[in-house]
């Protein structure tokens, strides 16, 4: 009985949007393939993002509020670098390294003297939003900006179908891929990475066998933090950057892990996919309620599968 | 209902609510261990010197106007009792419930936004012009539903997830507001949704408007300290201490957090009909993550463990957000979201009860001074 309702309300999702495919292939299919290659290189900058937010999350147990300040902060400090080196690599490992170096003081300042207390640690990172939020207000203006960088991946490719695509969104999606394996390699196949999953599993377990936590939380903490600011300088350098970019980027790092599943990075990957497809058709096909699909993906989930596509029960 | 379904809940409540549970066994709660043995406040034994206080406390407010400038009648006095209302829902569902809902703001701007599409505004070939009194039934009915609906969502997950899902849905209903032309009117939002002249009084005037806004924030102030001693209030309180028990001795603690949801938003609505008439507009910006987060800091602000402190802490956020623009100076006018910032996070670093808190702590000490002495 349960399976077969299950099967009745994939039906329901996937029947219409079979139709949709069809639809829309048919009509103009140049569209339909630029848009989903939109999506998928949003999707890969979602993921850069939510990759870090889900990997605090999921051995912290610490909602990062302030990670789309991060974002917002690793691409400003990565444009500053960027115009007095001229190089843009400089300016992304600055993005980095810079986001890293505020997650490692929060962790090791901050959120090591509430342990446990995670309402009151999401709290903190709501505030420091917005007193960072305000201050790189002060210090950048309102002004939009923008990257410039190397002529090698700025242009366009040519491609079959859909006549030519810009050269950087392909890059932005092969660097995701990277991101996505080095991430899997590093939480699977070294030292610190199985600390990592050790403590996502059972955090007192992995103290008690004499595991420094602190370090570990550190660790996790600056490599999620500088995710954020590396998206911030790839994700500025594809789009621009201005105030309210930081909202833009936690909206979507939230709804990328509520969709995927909490902690998980494949999860993210699949969030981030789900995520910016639904975003990037809802604008080209029904721009004013572009946001409603978004919405609609997250109830939709949330309301059969409450944990996530690929999380697990709390 | 049976009546001893409610007897149960009348035990079980009274059972879990004075007494101290260790802080371990209250999920979601961040109180720290420290204050975790200070007992809530019980309003049944309240001293015959705080029903003094009380009673003073009305006559300063009702007799305000009288001895203040309409600025601080208007603007400062009648802002914060609106906020407060909204903060007020946000105490009912984090202090009593245990969840911290982000949206608050998003059902009072729900409210908002149907006073100007039902009700009259500037943009008129939106607006459909109906009379003031339809509109605000309409408007507090379909945020109370909105609300509803919002809870159904996030309780479907626990604790801290809760305050990620209401976030999400905060930040996509502004996107839609601020996207939306045929509907929400975009970025302009709607001007001139102002209170209407009803019964022979303008109330948009700084003084009818305050009355209006102090009756309104009385009864939700009242009705939130009837409502937590109500076998549902107290079943509530249960929840929040303790939902694997609550389940076990036969509650519904989905449908308890859901009803949670749904008071909270008939408040909330109540005071998003009161902020638009205060604002005279709803704009997209007034729904953005900014207002959402400002809720939260006021009911953080004054304290999430008694509705008193989210009237407190909308005072003295509406003093700071006015008046450190003018200690500030000229050339920092801007930075007040910075002091706004840093004082919630010296609230959240040092004294996670808000200034209740510190009123806790300053009389336990004098308890403790007078019973040495």
């Amino acid at each position: 009985m349960t399976r077969l309702w299950r099967w009745l309300g994939i039906a329901v999702i996937a029947v219409p949007v079979a139709f949709f495919i069809i639809w829309a292939l048919w009509d103009n299919h140049p569209l339909f393939l630029r848009t989903l290659l939109n999506g998928v290189t949003l999707a890969a900058l979602y993921f850069v993002v939510a990759s870090g937010f889900t990997l605090v999350f999921g051995l912290m147990r610490n909602v990062n509020l302030a990670h789309g300040s991060l974002y917002l902060l690793g691409a400003y400090l990565g444009w500053v670098v960027g115009q007095i080196t001229g190089s843009w690599l400089l300016a992304v490992a600055a993005g980095f390294v810079v986001a890293a170096l505020v997650g490692l003081v929060l962790q090791v300042g901050v959120f090591r003297f509430m342990p446990g207390q995670d309402l009151r640690q999401t709290m903190f990172t709501i505030g420091l939003s917005i007193v960072l939020a305000d201050i790189m207000l002060w210090i950048w203006g309102g002004e939009i900006y923008q990257f410039d960088p190397p002529a090698l991946i700025f242009g366009k490719t040519p491609m079959p179908l859909i006549k030519s695509y810009p050269t950087y969104r392909l890059v932005l999606l092969a660097t995701a891929i990277v991101i996505g394996f080095v991430l899997w390699w590093f939480l699977n196949r070294t030292r610190v990475g199985m600390m990592i999953r050790a403590g996502v599993d059972d955090r007192a377990m992995l103290a008690a066998s004499g595991t420094n936590v602190q370090m570990v939380f550190a660790i996790t903490f600056a490599i999620g933090a500088g995710l954020a600011g590396f998206g911030g300088v790839v994700g500025g350098t594809a789009l621009s950057i201005s105030p309210g970019e930081d909202v833009r980027y936690l909206l979507a790092s939230l709804v990328v892990v509520i969709v995927g599943g909490m902690g998980s990075i494949i999860g993210a990957a699949f969030g981030s996919l789900l995520v910016g497809i639904t975003e990037q058709f809802g604008l080209a096909y029904a721009p004013t309620y572009g946001v409603v699909f978004t919405f609609v993906v997250m109830t939709l989930v949330l309301a059969f599968r409450p944990q996530g596509i690929l999380g697990r029960k709390a | 209902m049976s009546a001893a379904y409610w007897r149960r809940a009348m035990n079980s409540g009274t059972a879990t609510v004075p007494t101290s549970t260790p802080a371990g066994q209250r999920p979601g709660s961040w109180r720290t261990p420290g204050t975790a043995s200070v007992p809530r406040v019980e309003f049944t034994s309240m001293p015959s010197a705080g029903r003094v206080i009380q009673w003073l406390a009305l006559g300063v407010l009702v007799l305000y106007p009288l001895f203040a400038s309409p600025f601080f009648t208007y603007q400062i006095a009648g802002q914060s009792l609106v906020l407060g209302l909204i903060a007020l829902s946000l105490t009912l569902l984090a202090g009593y419930g245990g969840m911290v809902s982000l949206a608050q703001m998003t059902v009072a701007g729900v409210a908002g936004y149907c006073m100007a599409i039902f009700g009259t505004s500037a943009a008129v070939q939106i607006s459909l012009g109906w009379p003031w009194w339809i509109a605000v039934i309409l408007a507090v009915t379909i945020a109370t539903l909105v609300a509803t609906f919002i809870g159904w969502l996030s309780v479907r997950t626990e604790g801290i997830y809760t305050i990620m899902i209401t976030l999400a849905i905060g930040v996509a209903f502004y996107y839609l507001c601020l996207q939306n032309y045929t509907l929400f009117n975009g970025f302009a939002g709607f001007q001139k949704v102002q209170a209407p002249e009803a019964f022979g009084v303008d109330w948009k005037l700084p003084i009818p408007f305050y009355y209006l806004t102090l009756a309104c924030a009385v009864a939700g102030y009242l009705f939130v300290i009837y409502l937590v001693r109500t076998p549902f209030g107290l079943a509530l309180q249960g929840v929040r201490d303790n939902p694997r028990r609550m389940n076990a001795l036969g509650f519904d603690v989905t449908a308890h957090r859901v009803a949670a949801y749904a008071v909270a938003g008939f408040i909330a609505a109540v005071g998003g009909v009161l902020l638009v008439w205060y604002n005279g507009l709803v704009v997209p910006g007034s729904i953005g993550t900014g207002s959402l987060l400002k809720i939260l800091i006021i009911a953080v602000l004054g304290g999430l463990r008694h509705p008193l402190g989210a009237f407190l802490g909308a005072i003295v956020y509406v003093l700071l957000q006015t008046f450190s623009m003018d200690a500030l100076g000229d050339s920092y006018r801007e930075r007040y979201n910075l002091v706004i910032g840093g004082v919630f996070l010296l609230i959240v670093a040092f004294s996670p009860d808000g200034i209740l808190g510190w009123w806790e702590a300053l009389r336990r000490r004098a308890s403790r001074g007078r019973s040495a002495g």
